[in-house]
């Protein structure tokens, strides 16, 4: 199955909840004709998708004044709906390249019960059955278990996992792990980190710390700095990506848990204001529901039209 | 990136001035910003349409007070409304009945289930006196168990042994069995973390509840979760049903508008509050202290609890009286730090205070932090008693002794000094006046808001951070005290100049924002 389909099934599934949602979208568009009314509860349904009012608007906004020749249908206001929204996310559409560095170094940061353990166990199961030697960093040294959490994931897809004791210090896991990658001459190194919530000034500076030690080591290290963000998530993700941007430089997003009810929204919120890239979704608890992040298709998923 | 819900009233509301009754224009106006400020706290939009509608029943035609502004009254109005529907009194747990009391935990993948379980049983021992038994039944989440056995660990709590050959019902048969047979109190079941569109797994959860028959579903909820709050709740509530919830990371910066969804569409109290990594950092909900954080009013209701509960009573008469007679010294200044130091440090102060995410950073660049606060604890614990008592002592050689003693440097000591006189400077000018009744009324029990609010022109006894600084910086309370002489630890800040209340931070949600 297609993440867009697990996407669009998931979204299906919520179709009778509360919200008018996109099932809103799917009722306006049922009707013969717009009027402004319609593009007023798609404006709602935009913020029922977590988008923000302001991006909600602004689109809205721009279907408004828009010069439509002659009467509009469901389908016509729906497509351009979708044009608008693959719009501000094309530049979002970059998958995670792995550089010509040797070891890569992919660095995993975000608030806590983001994703993080799964999605680096994932992403070190989709390196590995592509043939390259991975190897796992357990920096998280805080949540308890967090470290089995992740050797159960290398075990599974036969990536080694560096760790340490709970309670250590991450950065100097960290480390340890980044020499021993470059000893062994690993393809790519994904380091966890512990989920920290950003206005925590000591965990936001331990962050920091675990990226200025990498570059002791290796001054471009860690070549992705991927923010990891829940897909339930709605407007605070705008201040996490600020701040972690301030502290850690983030290059890059993966949004997880897209297979619920939740539209993840935010992201056009994000790529207006800050044009990073989004590399990944999450839409499974299966390695493989990692996949690539493609605008057209998100955004047709959004408002209920097929892919093709 | 925008103004403050409390700003926006007020420019809606500015050239008004008036009196009397407000009218339909002016609560239509204010009740726009209104709606923007609570879609962006994450209030679900359906939940947000109905909360105006009753608001605008209630803001038309209501009498502005007579020393009250038309924003602030409109405030009120939306705040008492906000804290009505979040059910104006905390809940508590059912767990005095017959034991076993079985609390079922349920709620979306990383929501911290496993971790509020923990906290649960730690806060269960030590408010409510219980013995408590924690079962897993996660098999889904790879070291879920591990997890829960490492926090029952912590929180000296009972642990049901863990086996690979059973499924989750039967788990869940077996942890009833050992809790009766081993007489616990209560009996907490963390559960798998599921979307609530799986059918299979919400069955599962079903037949959980149907066997062990649970005094509390508690569904954990993640304070940073956006609309699709209302999904999550009604999908659990009406395929589990569920008792009360719990909103976890309250600690982080969110809004918090998820609770408010959530409550509305189950009917079910928030009963607990996640605020921290640690095992003790669950608390009570508090209505009132929610509904100001989404209006964004900023969390000074809290910053002041906390500091009326670290700073004990008699420390504080003794405190007062001292400054009463204009005598501050040494002692007294490590007083001061200790105490900041049980706030939670520097971090648990300002993650308090709204709009602070770029002093924050600023603070950390400038390496101040907790760390700062135990060099200088180390520096006046390298004084004689005599340099304690009276500073003036300290020339170069005895500064320079001090310094190696305490494995700093003479720079770091002369700026301790500097604060320290610029703050019995204060001391001793409010000293005579307000400082020691004020400091009575805040610290010595009682509404420590109204305390702070009483005497102020704005009646409305509202959580305003306008006018508590007000009050704050007006020199009735020891940290508006703190705030003239710098706050210790802060003295290196950048920029230099301290000027509200806790020294050097910004005075408002305002300054923290970009327009």
């Amino acid at each position: 199955m297609s993440w867009l389909k697990k996407l669009t099934s998931g979204l299906k599934k919520s179709s009778d909840a509360v919200t008018a949602s996109l099932s809103g979208i799917s009722g306006l568009f049922g009707k013969p004709k717009i009027d402004a009314g319609s593009i007023e509860e798609l404006e709602e349904a935009l913020i029922t998708a977590d988008l923000g009012v302001r991006a909600a608007t602004d689109i809205a906004d721009s279907l408004r004044s828009r010069k439509w020749s002659g009467p509009v249908d469901a389908d016509q206001l729906r497509a351009a709906l979708a044009e608008s929204l693959t719009e501000i996310l094309a530049d979002a559409e970059a998958p995670l390249e792995i550089s010509a560095a040797r070891p890569h170094v992919i660095l995993l940061a975000g608030v806590n019960g983001s994703g993080k353990t799964t999605t680096a166990g994932k992403l070190a199961a989709r390196y590995a059955g592509q043939g390259k030697k991975v190897i796992l960093a357990a920096a998280d040294t805080f949540r308890a278990a967090a470290i089995e959490q992740l050797d159960r994931w290398g075990a599974r897809s036969g990536v080694e996992v560096v760790a340490g004791e709970r309670g250590g210090d991450a950065a100097a896991l960290a480390y340890q792990a980044l020499e021993k990658a470059q000893r062994e001459q690993a393809d790519i190194l994904i380091i966890d980190t512990a989920g920290r919530l950003q206005n925590r000034a000591e965990l936001m500076e331990e962050l920091a710390k675990i990226i200025r030690v990498l570059g002791k080591l290796d001054a471009e290290a860690p070549h992705d700095r991927v923010l990891v963000l829940d897909g339930t998530v709605g407007q605070n993700a705008l201040a996490q990506l600020r701040i972690f941007q301030e502290i850690a430089g983030v290059t890059g997003l993966i949004i997880t848990k897209l297979d619920g009810s939740a539209k993840g929204g935010v992201v056009v919120a994000l790529a207006r204001e800050f044009g990073l890239p989004l590399h990944l979704v999450g839409v499974g608890e299966a390695a493989e529901d990692l996949q690539d992040f493609n605008a057209r298709d998100y955004a047709r998923a959004l408002v209920g039209l097929d892919p093709a | 990136m925008f103004d403050s819900l409390k700003d926006k009233l007020q420019s809606v509301f500015s050239g008004l001035g008036k009196r009397g009754a407000l009218s339909e224009a002016d609560v239509d106006a204010a009740l726009r910003e209104v709606r923007l400020a609570l879609l962006d706290a994450d209030v679900a939009l359906p939940v947000v349409k109905n909360f105006m509608a009753s608001i605008r029943e209630q803001a038309v035609g209501a009498t502005v007070l007579k020393s009250v502004r038309p924003d602030q009254q409109v405030i009120k109005i939306v705040h008492d409304g906000l804290v009505a529907m979040l059910g104006g009194e905390a809940e508590e747990l059912k767990v005095d009945v017959t034991p076993p009391a079985v609390i079922l935990m349920a709620g979306l993948q990383g929501s911290g289930k496993t971790t509020t379980a923990g906290k649960l049983a730690l806060h269960l021992q030590n408010k409510h006196r219980k013995k408590v038994m924690l079962a897993s039944l996660d098999m889904t989440r790879p070291a879920a168990r591990e997890q829960l056995r490492a926090l029952g660990e912590q929180a000296a709590a009972g642990i049901l042994p863990e086996s690979d050959s059973e499924t989750p019902l039967q788990l869940a048969r077996r942890a009833l069995k050992m809790a009766q047979l081993k007489a616990y109190d209560v009996l907490v079941l963390d559960t798998a973390g599921r979307l609530s569109i799986d059918d299979a797994l919400m069955t599962e959860l079903r037949e959980i509840k149907k066997e062990t028959n649970p005094h509390e579903v508690l569904l954990v909820a993640d304070a940073l979760t956006g609309q699709d709050a209302v999904n999550t709740a009604k999908a659990f509530h009406d395929q589990v049903g569920v008792t009360g919830i719990v909103m976890t990371r309250l600690d982080g910066d969110a809004r918090g508008g998820a609770a408010l969804s959530m409550r509305q569409v189950t009917g079910c109290p928030v009963k607990l509050v996640g605020v921290g990594e640690k095992l003790d950092a669950l608390e009570g909900f508090d209505p009132k202290r929610l509904a100001g954080r989404i209006l964004d009013m900023g969390d000074v209701v809290a910053l002041v609890e906390k500091a009326a509960e670290s700073i004990a009573e008699e420390e504080a008469m003794r405190m007062a009286e001292r400054m009463a007679k204009g005598k501050f010294d040494m002692n007294d200044f490590l007083t001061q730090l200790r105490q900041l130091q049980k706030m939670g440090g520097l971090g648990g102060l300002l993650g308090m205070l709204p709009g602070i995410g770029k002093m924050q950073k600023q603070i950390a660049a400038a390496g101040i932090d907790d760390s700062m606060i135990k060099r200088q604890e180390a520096i006046i614990l390298s004084m004689t008693r005599k340099e304690r008592v009276s500073v003036g002592l300290l020339n170069a050689s005895r500064r320079k002794r001090i310094a190696a003693g305490s494995g700093t440097s003479v720079q770091e000591v002369n700026r301790l000094v500097k604060q320290y006189q610029d703050m019995a400077r204060m001391m001793k000018k409010m000293g005579s006046k307000a400082g020691a009744a004020g400091l009575k009324a805040l610290m010595g029990g009682g509404n420590p808001l109204a305390a702070a609010g009483e005497g102020g022109a704005d009646s409305a006894a509202l959580p305003d951070m306008a006018s508590l600084q007000q009050q704050l910086g007006s020199g009735s309370n020891p940290l508006a005290g703190l705030g003239r002489g710098g706050l210790p630890g802060l003295g290196g800040l950048p920029g230099g100049k301290v000027g509200g209340p806790l020294g050097g931070l910004p005075p408002g949600p305002r300054r923290g924002r970009k327009k």
